[in-house]
């Protein structure tokens, strides 16, 4: 067959699979939203969720989603950064870096219920944090760091080699290369990598239950004190995320309504994520701006 | 004279900042492999006390098909069975769709569509494995019943639902390598008269290929780890299974309906840890295995 | 000036922490009860500590699942409080019950569900039994459609299960390796979406979508359960160390009395401790109450 059929047919193979593979995908969110939407209302996105009895909200559960995020991001994302960034830049090519790297990926398959009990016997009990937020962002962190070391040592070893090279001969240190010349290239590989593992954090459940807990405790938001056992902002707080409650409600749940809280809350996941994910990208775009500035 | 000689000898402040830098990383890639170190070691320990202390031995472990906890069978070969079928399988229907929706996107669509893609694909990572599971029991166990008969539980249900869970993360790890394929490449490519096709399958996927089987590793690695969504639609009835629609468990399946039930220390508990172990020790067989294939294509 | 901005604002904030810090310092401080354990007792147990917030707010309880085995031995190690469970510890491997005390908070009916398309609503106690030993593996030998069942075991060592083998397993039996689901949402959900399936579930998860049986014409009510004429029932207990903190105490004496028994625990559908004719031990006798 002559090169030029064969590279029409190729690429109309690809382009129809991959245009099936986009319609599965479209059919699925639209499902889930479909599904969720006609159950979001202000009052349940405001209101606390009920034991037993219908009409309960969802409004804890969302914020507990967001701040966890936020606290997982801060301790994961200059831990893996930081590796990522010797594993890239400062790592020998020897078996010690081949074994790091192995030990790192197999930790990405396991079984998020095992990271959740390790997180329980060592964060929970051995370190005496509790049930809390902080005990959950850290059990996520192991959960999340194969995939974030990963993707920012993607993101920096794409960088060519030539900006480092003109780093190093105007006699910057390697560190500063890293930092000044480097690290700004890499950021929107990096912040793909961040929001990714996010999605991951926002989806989360088994490894919650047993670290953050799966209740939440009475909480105020207009304490601003984050020592008060009642603020909002307490990382020492039992808190229930929204995927923990979707799980929940589906195997535990009481209420009567309790499809329609699941369905809802779904549908407000994927809402807030694509809403994350917006703001991230324009966080990431502006830091980048002002760092090549 | 000796003021400047001291001030020459003196570190300079890039050589300071450097000692910094290289502090900071490696105090960050300790602390990840001293965790990396604990949670493996931990898993050892609890994963061996079943064949220490309760006297089961490791053969009979692997090779025996009977599991019930409460009357001291351990047999965990219909699960590890199970957990490889199912991740080959979902891992062998998702590698080439998500190659194909890479390649269309990298080398054949305009940009617009990948910025368009690009937020889809992090928005279906985050949707909770309980969505998946829920839609696996009420969409795809009922059409499956249909299609072949039988309850709709098993092999090919979870097969399906985790399909849709790693195709994302395939995907976008997939772009990811594919867009790293220097530009030069293609032109070099297209200017010695090569088609389309002929630069993707000969120049583009041969420079991805490490890129692409990190992908599969981590996707499969994701399927092999699931359990709430797989625990929903594959049936948790630990048999070996005869067919793809007959139901059976896989060992995360049933390490998850049982953690909660039995009290640590038991032999009971202790066979659920095992069972995790045996998951550790097949996703470091694979991804060896993995990376001699790499290592051997690259030749 | 931009570092001045940032200094100043760096300086607020450790200094409005280290405020924020000592304020706390000074709070009376709270006491603490950690709840760990039955996952199906959860909700019931959250709707009763926010009624307690208004009679004890100085008392912070925190309610945790993680199944009755976690709770059991998370109690027992000293780890939490109270250990939630719907088992009895001495049923439990590993759980030395005379470390522990047993406080019966709630009573939890269980019954047989089957798929509403199927028809049936009625089986006797040797039909079911035949059922869950394999003895029986079509609808139409039971007198249903021609169709074949599809047996929903649930998770081995969980207190639903061991409740329900007490009764409808003869001593010895074993039931038939069958689909296993953990949890009382994901089992209703199965049943009400796969034709010819049957399972079990607590009272309190009933609902339109499943048909609930009745057992040689016994009909699954709370009243029932009070005589012991439906025999599938179960305690849900909440065990303590020998010694523990008087939070705890009051929080469990709390949960017994007979105003949070009558109003929560019945308006969840478990059955008040209180109605209660006969009592029950850890091998399954029952016997009328003294």
């Amino acid at each position: 067959m002559r090169p030029e059929r064969v590279d029409k047919i190729a690429t109309g193979v690809i382009l129809g699979l991959a245009g099936l593979v986009g319609l599965i995908i479209l059919s699925l969110l639209i499902y889930i939203l479909a599904m969720g939407i006609p159950h979001i209302s202000w009052h349940f996105l405001t209101t606390n969720a009920e034991s037993f009895t219908a009409g309960g909200g969802i409004r804890d559960q969302l914020f507990n989603s967001l701040y966890l995020v936020v606290l997982t991001l801060i301790v994961s994302v200059p831990l893996a950064l930081c590796a990522a960034i010797y594993l890239s830049e400062y790592a020998p090519q020897n078996r010690w870096t081949r074994m790091l790297r192995l030990a790192i990926e197999v930790l990405s398959s396991l079984p998020s219920v095992v990271v959740g009990l390790f997180g329980y016997l060592v964060f929970v009990l051995q370190f005496g944090l509790d049930f809390s937020l902080l005990a959950g962002a850290l059990a996520l962190t192991i959960l999340n760091l194969p995939i974030l070391t990963r993707s920012c040592e993607d993101a920096l070893r794409q960088v060519p080699y030539l900006q480092r090279q003109a780093g190093l001969g105007l006699g910057m240190s390697k560190w500063r290369v890293t930092t000044k010349i480097v690290l700004p290239a890499a950021l929107p590989g990096i912040i793909t990598g961040a929001i990714l593992s996010a999605g991951r954090i926002f989806g989360e459940a088994a490894a919650l239950i047993y670290t953050a807990g799966q209740s939440s405790s009475a909480i105020s938001y207009t304490d601003w004190n984050p020592f008060s056992p009642t603020s909002f902002l307490n990382p020492m707080r039992p808190a229930e995320t929204l995927a923990v409650h979707i799980w929940k409600v589906n195997s535990e749940g009481l209420v009567p309504d309790a499809r329609a809280v699941s369905n809802g809350s779904a549908a407000v996941l994927i809402i807030t994520i694509l809403l994350f994910n917006l703001v991230a990208r324009y966080v990431g775009h502006r830091i980048k701006q002002r760092l090549t500035k | 004279m000796d003021d400047l000689k001291k001030r020459l000898n003196q570190p300079s402040v890039e050589s300071r900042q450097e000692w910094v830098g290289k502090l900071i990383s490696y105090l960050a890639i300790i602390l990840i492999g001293g965790l990396v170190g604990t949670i493996l070691v931990f898993l050892t320990f609890k994963g061996v006390a079943l064949f220490k202390n309760n006297g089961v031995s490791v053969w009979h472990f692997l090779s025996s098909t009977d599991w019930q906890p409460s009357h001291h069978h351990y047999g965990a070969l219909p699960m590890i069975i199970t957990s490889f079928s199912v991740t080959v399988l979902s891992g062998i229907v998702a590698l080439p769709l998500a190659l194909v929706v890479s390649i269309a996107i990298t080398e054949m669509l305009p940009k617009k569509i990948y910025q368009f893609f690009q937020p889809l694909i992090e928005l279906l990572v985050g949707i909770p494995s309980v969505v998946y599971g829920y839609l696996g029991l009420t969409v795809i166990v009922p059409y499956l019943r249909q299609l072949f008969g039988g309850t709709g539980f098993g092999i090919l249900a979870a097969s399906c639902v985790l399909f849709l869970m790693i195709l994302p993360t395939m995907t976008s790890m997939t772009i990811d390598s594919l867009q790293a394929v220097p530009q030069k490449y293609r032109q070099a490519s297209a200017g010695l008269g090569a088609t389309r096709w002929q630069t993707i399958s000969r120049v583009i996927i041969p420079s991805a290929k490490s890129g692409i089987l990190t992908a599969m590793v981590f996707g499969m690695a994701r399927a092999f780890g699931e359990a709430l969504a797989v625990q929903m639609v594959i049936g948790n009835t630990t048999v070996i299974p005869k067919n793809l629609m007959e139901s059976s468990a896989t060992l995360t399946s049933v390490l998850t309906t049982g953690i909660g039930n039995t009290v640590m220390g038991t032999a009971s508990n202790n066979a659920l840890w095992s069972l995790a172990l045996i998951l550790l020790v097949m996703s470091l067989a694979f991804n060896l295995l993995m990376r001699l294939a790499s290592k051997k294509g690259a030749k | 000036m931009k570092r001045l901005v940032t200094g100043v604002i760096v300086a607020t904030i450790i200094v409005g922490l280290g405020v924020g810090w000592v304020s706390a310092q000074k709070q009376p401080p709270q006491e603490k009860v950690t709840i760990v354990g039955s996952t199906a007792l959860q909700p019931l147990t959250e709707a009763v500590v926010e009624s307690y917030r208004e009679v004890k707010p100085r008392t912070s309880i925190t309610v945790q699942g993680g199944g009755s085995g976690t709770g059991l031995s998370q109690v027992q190690a000293g780890a939490v409080n109270i250990g939630a469970a719907d088992i009895f510890a001495d049923q439990q491997d590993g759980i030395d019950e005379r470390k522990l005390t047993d406080h019966i908070v709630a009573v939890s009916g269980i019954v047989p569900i089957v798929n509403p398309q199927l028809g049936i609503d009625d089986l006797s106690l040797k039909q079911l039994r035949q059922i869950y030993t394999g003895k029986v593996t079509n609808w139409s030998q039971v007198g249903g459609p021609n169709l074949p069942i599809t047996v929903i075991n649930r998770a081995a060592g969980s207190g639903t299960r061991v409740a329900f083998e007490q009764v409808i397993l003869k001593k010895g039996e074993r039931s038939i390796n069958a689909q296993e689901q953990d949890s009382n949402g994901t089992v209703k959900e199965i049943v009400k979406n796969t034709p010819g399936s049957i399972s079990y579930i607590s009272f309190a998860y009933l609902n339109k979508h499943v048909q609930p049986l009745k057992i040689d014409g016994v009909k699954p009510t709370a009243r029932n359960v009070t005589t012991n004429r439906w025999q599938l029932w179960s305690y849900e207990h909440m065990y303590t160390q020998r010694k523990t903190t008087k939070a705890t105490r009051e929080f469990i004496n709390y949960m017994r009395t007979k105003k949070v028994q009558q109003t929560l625990v019945e308006d969840a559908n478990y059955i008040n401790i209180h109605d209660m004719k006969v009592q029950r031990t850890a091998n399954g006798e029952t016997r009328v109450k003294e």
